[in-house]
């Protein structure tokens, strides 16, 4: 396990407090420690590296991602560090926090759900849904609707 | 990476991860065709989000293609630079979208073949592929339910819906037959347990294609002969060129342009 090279070198542990900051870019409301895209942090002697695995291969959010923690980190003081692309094992939403789950429902979107869809609409707790599309606004959502208040919402697809 | 360590010839693997990354790159790009004209808005986000994680999954096809190539073409170079006879897809791909139910019968018949590619290529013995393999299944197996669900709602759907989902079926089908064809490549990949034989997929994708036709009350025309040229690169059809006009146009006109 790698250890700061001086005593001037952040912990990981502050490191990973820093990240629980850096939100993500098309859910502000969650960070990409939430999100669980981040595989690992190390020090190689004086230079941390940032695993980051992508959510959806072809999301554009990535590329974002990668430039905010790196700016996130450059800002606390890291001047030496590298983002490195993880693929395996790839990202699911089972490593999604449960404040992160707790905050998609606060703020609109339903968490992912094993059962291929959501248990309650975010608005009204109704468990009377349709599905309007597999997909939605971003890779990871798909587009429901409550029966019972009639508003449509995004769910974020079990992966 | 050394040539010693390859477990196949270079030329082997740059193929194959070729004929991954460009079935992705022309299907995406395809798709991308419908932006902003889809039946309703529902599909038109969906149809977007296919062609994204293809494309998603072309530069991890192509981007390993160019680091075995060693010759410092990346994943764009690779995609943007190359003209129609460098390309191994299959011929199924580059036909062009005609209406929405040719669009999607052309999805369904290749997200099937890819989901039993990409689940074999998650056990490949080479750790790069496998990789890219889970990565991309997770995403494949979302795609097949999508154009599955679809082809047999409007395959067993009216009388308009299923004689359009029956005469894409009918035009496409015979580009069926390219998915499993196996050359000298093939052999070589599977021999060392990087890939399967295209030949191998043919019995299981057949049993799938029966299942599902048969719920949309369509029937695969008689035809005994395949189309096929695309993957050996050796005969492209015309709508490739097509194609790559429109998309690699920017790169043509100004070669090395930066956002």
């Amino acid at each position: 396990m790698s250890t700061p090279a001086s005593s001037a070198m952040p912990t990981l542990d502050q490191v990973r407090d820093w990240l629980e900051s850096v939100p993500d870019p098309e859910i502000p409301v969650i960070s990409v420690m939430d999100l669980g895209i981040v595989r690992g942090l190390r020090w190689d002697d004086d230079l941390l590296e940032v695993s980051v695995t992508p959510t959806y291969s072809g999301c554009p959010a990535t590329r974002v991602i990668a430039q905010d923690i790196e700016a996130a980190l450059r800002e606390k003081g890291v001047s030496k560090l590298r983002i490195r692309t993880q693929l395996s094992p790839p990202w699911t939403t089972d490593w999604l926090s449960d404040k992160g789950r707790a905050r998609l429902e606060e703020y609109g979107i339903a968490p992912p759900s094993p059962s291929g869809g959501p248990k309650a609409c975010p608005r009204c707790q109704s468990d009377d849904l349709e599905r309007i599309s597999q997909f939605g606004s971003t890779p990871c959502k798909a587009h429901w609707r409550c029966r019972t208040c009639l508003e449509p919402f995004d769910y974020f697809k079990c992966l | 990476m050394t040539g010693a360590e390859l477990a196949v010839p270079r030329e082997t693997l740059f193929e194959f991860l070729c004929r991954m990354g460009d079935n992705t790159l022309v299907l995406g790009h395809r798709l991308s065709e419908w932006c902003g004209h889809a039946p309703v808005l529902e599909e038109d986000i969906a149809i977007a989000n296919t062609a994204l994680d293809l494309i998603g999954q072309t530069q991890m096809w192509l981007g390993l293609a160019g680091t075995i190539e060693g010759k410092a073409r990346d994943a764009d170079a690779l995609a943007m630079r190359r003209d129609v006879w460098d390309f191994r897809n299959i011929l199924l791909v580059e036909q062009p979208n005609g209406d929405f139910g040719q669009t999607l019968m052309r999805q369904c018949l290749f997200d099937h073949w890819h989901l039993l590619l990409l689940q074999a290529l998650e056990h490949s013995s080479d750790a790069r592929i496998a990789e890219i393999a889970a990565k991309s299944v997770k995403e494949v197996t979302y795609h097949a339910e999508r154009s599955s669900e679809l082809v047999v709602s409007l395959g067993d759907g009216t009388e308009e819906s299923r004689a359009r989902m029956q005469a894409a079926l009918t035009l496409l089908w015979p580009y069926v037959a390219e998915m499993f064809e196996t050359d000298a490549h093939d052999t070589t990949l599977s021999e060392a347990g990087i890939a399967p034989t295209p030949e191998s997929l043919r019995a299981p994708y057949m049993d799938a294609m029966t299942a599902l036709l048969t719920a949309a009350t369509l029937s695969p025309p008689d035809t005994r002969t395949g189309q096929t040229g695309g993957r050996s690169g050796k005969r492209h059809s015309e709508h490739l060129g097509h194609m790559l006009t429109t998309m690699q146009w920017l790169q043509r006109a100004y070669p090395d342009a930066r956002w």
